[in-house]
């Protein structure tokens, strides 16, 4: 509807991203640029979650099913291969088709959404046993071994398509910040399309949409397989940075970005993005303390969170500035509505 | 006017021993205007529900223009043609009136045409001023009325209307029954109502529901007189 | 024999589901701090045997009554103000798992502590069985049968059912939903408290084992079906011979994966659970 903002939202987040992928490798040493290349993977994952939690309401508390499947996906057909451009497509594909499969079990098996929520979860964790399982020689994809809880510390590195350079890490962090504006952008252009609406539609009163002829089942499953690729890209990056073991299908990577979307706000894009920059940041500042164990600190930031500020830091950032602009300006005037009221999702 | 659009047989549902409906007999022709009526509980609104595919009935069949739509989902009925204003509003509550219309019109392709239509029926239906507000914060009559333009404005063939003047003042009642008659210009319409004075503006012929079964069926001068009707009404309470 | 390891493998199971069918049968809360309920059980047993506390005493008495403790505390602190917000609830639980987690392996650091088994082990032919699994089968059926009779002749039980179908309806006849609540959750936890002390000789204690529970106690939960007790004991029955079978055939981890497998299609097939289908109404 507001298509005048939403380009200059889109506008600033390429400026942002512009600026931070020419400056911060002039100023940062080499592992400050890998462990932001690290940091940016992980909010394009953010991102993967609030399009499908935030703007489409459907909780899925295994997203890091997808992200893992992309970075093992990366990995494996990276070494088998030899070209890491197929390997790309693999990493987005594997995910995509996955999600299609549990989508299509979920979604036209009528499961309530709570369910859904457990299911997914579920599904995380038992690719975490499986692959924690397949330690030893025996347990190889091609030329691939999947080492089980030691992972493939054997990725081979991003490479300029068709059998050119391997990227530096500063390219590789280019490549990187840009993935994340793209992301964004679609995020932002896919809420105004037809298609965005229609999910908006079934996200607000499925039974509704259906009446008008909405085939919910269907647009669920879609933005569900959407969200999954975008998940798998930020796997992909991840691979490249950190290598792949099975702990990113474990329960605290789950968490983590449920708790990252929770706090930057549902219906939002850019306050998941920027609480999973910042909370990574905390998280590794607790980490280096050493005596207080971060699960303590998410946990007791989720409980915080759902308690106090169900719906995220943006929107009630946004509702205080609209109270305090209201006061301000024009003083009962009545029924007016307020900006980012319970049930309302701006799209940010 | 004459081909029925919509026939419905021996449709009954069960809910575990209640039987909401017990083999429904009822037949619309194309462009009738058809009035429902019946005391509380006697299965009108769930007859809408197997229409509308959110129910699926325990037995019978339902024809929609010749084709059974029994099994159907229930956004292939929608885009079969059959469009439903529901008992109690069920709108998208986060979005605004507009964006609500929008939603509706989604068999229109073109974007600029899908806005003055938007405008075009609110301006119909006399809630133009309330385009930019959300759903949620809307009074029960309000949200009836943008109930009633999503219907008009998705222009579905076979029209539902589940108990809309319920909640409404004299003023907008008699500006309903002139949408209503409109509409019948040009769709097939079914109205289910308790209120009789409503009934007597717009209807011809007129359906009487009792324990999920189709009581009487005529003109409405006769059913006012008719006796079976009485007594149920009178079992039950008074007709306003 | 494999007869006795499957029963024994049901017996653990309905016994780590225990806790979890309470709360959620009764208050429709997704409890996912449940397996941290369990290691705590876990970690009370261990701490008091240390201490010098006799083991069964340890394990029945002082596990339930110090995860019911915490239980309640949480429901004060936290639940309370979440009801009806099923996901919230969701979401809340499973901050206080993390915020478990990390308190546990803070205090106790993240290796495992364990206690030996009480009673040996007896042979039938070949083979030879713990005695002990024996009696937590025992056990676990003593409390579905208690919390079967409980809830079917008691008024205790009547209060409960009356709550759990229509919480609206049973305020208004004077029974405080809150109350309620708040003893169903430390029913619940005391349970999982009870679970996790059990089992403690078993599978030792470490922070980090709540993980393991919590997804397979819920899905068979779920997969019961409405019917707390009665769906939770069959789908254990149903979903607890499926996996040791699995198990005897693979490994472990298959055999944990085929439960969460089938749990899953039984689902597809019966979104309402077992109960849903077969025993409907029964408590
Ligand atoms: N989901 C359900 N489960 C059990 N019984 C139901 C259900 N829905 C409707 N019923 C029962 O079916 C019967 C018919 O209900 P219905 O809502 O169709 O009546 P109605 O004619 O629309 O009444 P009203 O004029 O009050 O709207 C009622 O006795 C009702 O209690
Ligand atoms: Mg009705």
């Amino acid at each position: 509807m507001n298509r005048p903002l939403m380009l200059v939202q889109i506008g600033l987040a390429m400026a942002v991203g512009l600026a931070t992928m020419v400056l911060f490798p002039l100023v940062a040493p080499l592992y400050g640029v890998i462990n932001a290349t690290l940091y940016t993977s992980m909010a394009i994952f953010a991102l993967s979650l609030a399009l499908l939690w935030g703007f489409a309401g459907i909780l899925c508390f295994g997203q890091s099913a997808f992200f893992g499947l992309g970075a093992y996906a990366y990995a494996i057909a990276a070494i088998n291969f030899g070209d890491t451009t197929i390997a790309c497509a693999f990493a987005i594909l594997v995910p995509v088709l996955f999600a299609a499969a549990l989508g299509y079990f979920l979604f036209y098996g009528r499961l309530s959404d709570v369910y859904l929520g457990v299911i997914t979860l579920t599904v995380t964790l038992i690719l975490f046993k499986l692959i924690n399982s397949t330690g030893g020689d025996s347990w190889r994809i091609g030329k691939a071994r999947i080492g089980g809880f030691n992972g493939i510390p054997d990725t081979p590195p991003l490479r300029v398509p068709f059998g050119g350079e391997i990227l530096s890490p500063t390219q590789l962090f280019v490549f990187a910040i840009i993935c994340l504006v793209v992301v964004y952008t679609f995020c932002k252009w896919l809420a105004l399309t037809r298609f965005g609406r229609a999910i908006a539609a079934v996200r607000e009163n499925e039974v509704r949409a259906e009446l008008l002829g909405y085939n919910a089942k269907r647009l669920k499953l879609a933005i569900f397989c959407i969200s999954a690729g975008l998940a798998g890209l930020a796997g992909l990056l991840f691979a490249n940075t950190v290598f792949v073991s099975p702990t990113i299908f474990g329960l605290s990577m789950a968490a983590q970005v449920l708790i990252w979307v929770i706090v930057g706000g549902l219906g939002t894009f850019v306050g998941p993005v920027v609480a999973s920059i910042v909370l990574q940041m905390v998280a590794v500042y607790f980490g280096k303390l050493g005596w207080i164990d971060p699960n303590i600190v998410l946990g007791a930031l989720l409980i915080a969170f759902v308690v106090f500020v169900p719906s995220g830091l943006l929107p009630t950032a946004t509702r205080i500035a609209g109270i305090l602009k209201n006061r301000a300006g024009s003083r009962g005037r009545a029924g007016q509505a307020l900006p980012g009221e319970v049930g309302e999702r701006q799209v940010s | 006017m004459s081909a029925p659009i919509l026939r419905a047989q021996g449709v009954a549902v069960h809910f575990g021993g209640v039987k909401a409906l017990d083999g429904v007999d009822l037949s619309v022709d194309r462009g009738e205007l058809r009035c429902l009526i019946g005391p509380n509980g006697a299965g009108k609104t769930t007859f809408f529900r197997c229409l509308t595919g959110v129910l699926k009935p325990t037995l019978g069949t339902i024809v929609f223009r010749d084709e059974s739509i029994g099994g159907w989902e229930r956004h292939e009925i929608a885009r079969a043609g059959i469009g439903i204003k529901t008992q109690v509003p069920s709108l998208f509550d986060g979005l605004s009136v507009e964006e609500n219309l929008w939603l509706s019109l989604r068999k229109v392709a073109e974007e600029r045409r899908r806005q003055e239509l938007i405008l075009e029926v609110l301006d119909r239906i006399g809630i133009a001023d309330l385009r930019k507000l959300i759903l949620g914060r809307m009074a029960h009559g309000q949200r009836q009325l943008v109930e009633l333009a999503m219907v008009v404005a998705s222009s579905p063939e076979l029209v539902l209307l589940d108990e809309p003047a319920a909640g409404m003042t004299d003023a907008e009642v008699e500006r309903l029954a002139r949408v209503i008659l409109d509409l019948n210009s040009n769709h097939t319409v079914v109205v289910v109502e308790h209120d009789m004075q409503f009934i007597r503006m717009i209807a011809n012929i007129v359906t009487v529901f009792h324990q999920g079964r189709v009581l009487v069926e005529d003109h409405v001068e006769s059913i006012l007189h008719d006796d079976r009707v009485r007594a149920v009404y009178l079992g039950k309470k008074n007709v306003e | 024999m494999v007869l006795l390891q499957i029963a024994s493998a049901i017996g653990n199971l309905a016994l780590v589901c225990a806790g979890l069918a309470v709360i959620f049968g009764m208050m429709r809360v997704i409890n996912l701090a449940h397996g941290e309920f369990i290691m705590l059980g876990g970690f009370a047993a261990v701490l008091s045997v240390h201490a010098g506390v006799n083991i069964w005493l340890a394990m029945l008495v002082v596990a339930p009554l110090t995860v019911a403790a915490v239980g309640l505390i949480v429901e004060r602190l936290i639940m309370r103000r979440l009801y009806g917000r099923m996901v919230d609830t969701m979401l809340a639980t499973w901050g206080v798992s993390l915020l478990l987690i990390g308190l546990t392996t803070t205090l106790f650091g993240n290796r495992v502590v364990g206690i030996a088994a009480p009673l040996g082990s007896f042979r039938i032919g070949g083979y030879s069985i713990g005695a002990y699994e024996l009696v937590i089968t025992l056990i676990s059926i003593a409390i579905f049968v208690g919390g079967y009779l409980l809830l079917r002749w008691t008024p205790l039980g009547l209060v409960a059912r009356a709550t759990m179908q229509n919480r609206e309806m049973a305020a208004s006849l004077g029974i405080e939903p809150s109350r309620v609540y708040a003893v169903t959750f430390g029913i619940g936890a005391a349970l999982s408290g009870l679970a996790g002390g059990l089992l403690a000789p078993l599978s030792g204690v470490v922070p980090t084992m709540g993980v393991a529970y919590v997804a397979k106690a819920f899905i068979t939960v779920i997969t019961g079906g409405a019917s707390i007790i009665v769906g939770t004991a069959t789908s254990s029955l149903l979903l607890g011979s499926i996996s040791t079978l699995t198990t005897f055939l693979t490994t472990p981890v298959v055999g944990d994966v085929a439960l969460l497998v089938s749990a899953t299609i039984f689902l597809r097939l019966m979104p309402t659970g077992i109960t849903g289908r077969i025993f409907r109404g029964a408590p």
